[in-house]
């Protein structure tokens, strides 16, 4: 079966960003920018489904900028057949780029959609639910077990209580949490490889999706910080600061 | 203006991320609904009744909601929305799962994980794993939410008198069914509404060192969490995660024990009243943030720790 990976480009997981002074953002300027760990996993997912056999090709598709397309060599590097680069410069809401990869599943009919449970800039854990509904396929969120069988996908999911496993009938979306899987490193051979793959850029024009938004972003600012606070010499100060002084014990 | 929220139950009963949720509600304004949908539900339902604040409580009571199926209950809610300028629900696993897929069908954004509430379209949530805190503004017809608990105090459970009337909708969507669950049971506080909470990290070593921490958060009446690497390694379930893709606390007291303070970590704690942390590491990015910090060997620390406490 056919299976498409949407992955996006993200502020790299180690770098603390910091909020602009005109609080319209955060600055990512000459910030490490790298694959969203969450799609790194469903990336490798489908790479995994290909090699049991089940997965006949790996479309990854991105919806940004068209710096997105590192992103998507990297996916190809990583095992995917061939990519699409939905552009688009400014940042999307997760319902524009659910519309965008709507209009992709329209086009491509894959069999299963693996997209990461949240990206780990917006937050939004939005995206994969929000495909499921607009294709009317059924959902595996936050999937820490995939399974097929038939035309059934087996999906063990994280929730709040433990794990839960429901069954879907295909087509299904399915978001990954961190435990589905341990993404590989590409090597060198299959970064250069990747270079060859085809990689297709389209615009949310030509898939005649409206970008349009029922939300904006009015500031953005920084955190209240945390005051410094002290060092304690030993576990019988500590319980009398905590007793006397936070009265928290 | 009326508002929907979205109950949330667990085995018979009313799951306390409801009351902050309605809590949430009650700062936007107008009257406040309650969904109750799931299987042989009508005991909670009389209990959510109970809620301060909730004017009218209605209940989905069928066999297609059980388990909370989002491809059943999502289209439920949207047949609903249409009477509502809000619909709210926890940011738990399940308003996670199912929020989005009523925004989408709705055609309107979702707003995610609120900590505050600015006026009725206004709103403030966190970003890049609480990093910046960002000030949306939605022109949706109908506003979906969902809401961190931890930003909002519970509502009183009792003391309220709503009316409850039942709602004969059926949606099963037929493609989607529940197989099974493995549920962690503890007799410890519930993480996300525990006073207290000792977290361990790598620093643990193993599961069973863990016990450590279990004799001293039962001597303190707290609930037990964990950093990604204590989940990852196995040391403990999953569910017990505290941080950015895991749980988000916001205790009185947070006991941080051989846990170094990543970025995805502290987004899940940083709101605690008070942080303490003990780690052999002085370097270590948590005594950032900790209110009281203390450089031990956690394994000399602790049980000393219980013996004084």
């Amino acid at each position: 079966m056919k299976v498409l990976v949407a992955v996006k480009r993200v502020v790299d997981y180690n770098v603390k960003v910091r909020v602009k002074a005109d609080n319209s953002g955060v600055d990512l300027a000459n910030v490490k920018m790298s694959m969203n760990p969450f799609c790194e996993i469903a990336v490798e997912e489908a790479v995994r489904l290909k090699e049991k056999g089940v997965a006949s090709e790996i479309i990854a598709v991105a919806v940004g900028p068209t710096a997105a397309q590192e992103q998507l060599r990297t996916a190809l590097a990583l095992g995917a057949d061939r990519a699409i680069l939905v552009e688009h410069a400014d940042e999307l809401n997760s319902l524009a780029v659910a519309k965008a990869l709507k209009a992709i599943v329209d086009k491509e009919q894959p069999q299963l959609v693996i997209l990461g449970k949240q990206a780990i800039d917006s937050d939004n854990n939005q995206t994969g639910q929000m495909l499921a509904a607009l294709t009317g396929f059924a959902q595996g969120t936050f999937a820490s077990k995939v399974e097929v069988a038939g035309d059934t996908l087996n999906v063990t999911r994280e929730i709040d209580g433990g794990l839960q496993t429901v069954a879907l009938k295909l087509p299904a979306v399915v978001t990954t949490d961190l435990r589905l899987n341990e993404p590989r490193y590409a090597s060198l051979p299959n970064i250069m490889k990747a270079k060859k793959k085809p990689l297709e850029t389209l615009t949310a024009e030509a898939l005649g999706v409206a970008l349009t938004s029922t939300t904006k972003t009015l500031k953005v600012e920084a955190p209240a910080a945390r005051s410094a606070g002290i060092k304690v010499k030993s576990v019988a100060e500590l319980v009398e600061k905590l007793k006397n002084e936070a009265k928290v014990i | 203006m009326t508002i929907l929220v979205i109950a949330e139950h667990e085995a018979g009963a009313v799951a306390p991320a409801t009351l902050n949720t309605v809590a949430a509600a009650a700062k936007i304004g107008g009257d406040v609904h309650l969904l109750v949908a799931g299987a042989n539900v009508g005991a909670i339902a009389e209990a959510a009744a109970k809620i301060a604040g909730v004017a009218k409580v209605l209940v989905a009571d069928n066999a297609a909601y059980e388990h909370a199926l989002p491809e059943n209950v999502a289209p439920l809610i949207v047949e609903l929305a249409g009477n509502y300028s809000h619909v709210l629900a926890p940011a738990s696993t399940n308003g996670k799962n199912i929020l989005p897929r009523v925004a989408a069908q709705l055609d309107v954004d979702q707003i995610s994980e609120i900590i505050a509430v600015e006026s009725a379209d206004t709103f403030k949530r966190p970003i890049y794993a609480g990093n910046a805190i960002a000030t949306v503004q939605s022109s949706a017809a109908v506003k979906v939410i969902t809401v961190r608990a931890t930003g909002f105090d519970a509502v009183a459970s009792e003391g309220g008198s709503a009316s409850v009337e039942s709602v004969a909708a059926v949606h099963d969507a037929g493609n989607s069914s529940f197989v099974g669950e493995e549920l962690a049971k503890s007799d410890r506080p519930e993480l996300t509404a525990a006073k207290i909470v000792i977290s361990g990290g790598r620093g643990l070593q193993n599961g069973d060192n863990f016990k450590h921490l279990y004799t001293l958060a039962d001597k303190l009446g707290a609930a037990v969490g964990a950093s990604r690497a204590a989940v990852d390694a196995g040391f403990v379930p999953n569910d017990m995660q505290v941080g950015q893709t895991g749980k988000i606390v916001a205790p009185q007291l947070y006991i941080a024990v051989g846990i170094s303070g990543a970025i995805q970590h502290l987004a899940g704690m940083k709101d605690s009243k008070v942080i303490v942390a003990i780690n052999k590491d002085e370097e270590a990015p948590i005594f950032q943030v900790a209110d009281y910090g203390l450089v031990a060997d956690l394994f000399e620390a602790i049980p000393e720790l219980e013996k004084l406490v």
